[in-house]
């Protein structure tokens, strides 16, 4: 089966060649996966996976980076690094300092 | 791991549809190659996408296609080629 991923040779569509700085959040996920692989706490191909795993939906909907730290937030709780409740925990207090701050 | 391929030799890329990270794109498999270089031997990303240590590394081959071959449809010139970088279990001798 070809992954979703997987589109040499596919119909694409016209090319956006259009110019964007990157947000602040994107840089830190960036940031975050230069540590992290220094670390040897995550691979490339780690990193991967979990992009080609999202399911072809979350892989249309999710820009960019959020692919990346969909992915990376996967491949810590895999390894131990993280546990799913203290990736909860602070989703929700990142949430409520949104919302303080909005 | 010694290279089972030398520069010059005619492959095959494996017709293969395992799940996981595969480096291998899906529109190369099945087709007929020329081994280009040995690039080196590498950790397979096959197993290091699963968090394993991807050892014993493998030989990886810079494989030349051609476009016209790979493209039916193809519109570019005759000579046209389409350099892939192969991972030694990918491939089988003609």
């Amino acid at each position: 089966m070809r992954g979703y991923h997987d589109i040499g040779g596919l119909e694409a569509g016209p090319l956006h060649k259009s110019q964007h700085d990157y947000a602040l959040w994107e840089k830190r996920v960036d940031a975050m996966l230069v540590l992290l692989s220094s670390k040897k706490l995550i691979t490339t191909d780690e990193l991967r996976l979990g992009i080609e795993t999202l399911g072809a939906d979350a892989y249309e909907r999710l820009s960019y980076y959020e692919r990346w730290i969909a992915s990376i937030s996967r491949a810590l709780v895999a390894r131990g690094v993280i546990t799913t409740d203290e990736l909860g925990r602070r989703m929700a207090d990142a949430g409520r300092r949104a919302r303080d701050s909005a | 791991m010694n290279p089972r391929f030398k520069p010059g030799d005619a492959v095959t890329v494996r017709r293969a549809y395992p799940p996981g990270h595969l480096r291998t794109p899906h529109y190369i498999r099945g087709h007929h190659g020329i081994v280009e270089r040995v690039c080196g031997s590498f950790a397979n990303p096959e197993e290091l996408a699963f968090g394993r240590n991807g050892l014993p590394a493998l030989p990886l081959y810079r494989v030349r296609f051609t476009q016209r071959q790979v493209w039916p449809d193809y519109a570019g010139a005759d000579g046209d080629t389409v350099d892939i970088e192969i991972y030694e279990h990918w491939l089988e001798r003609v």
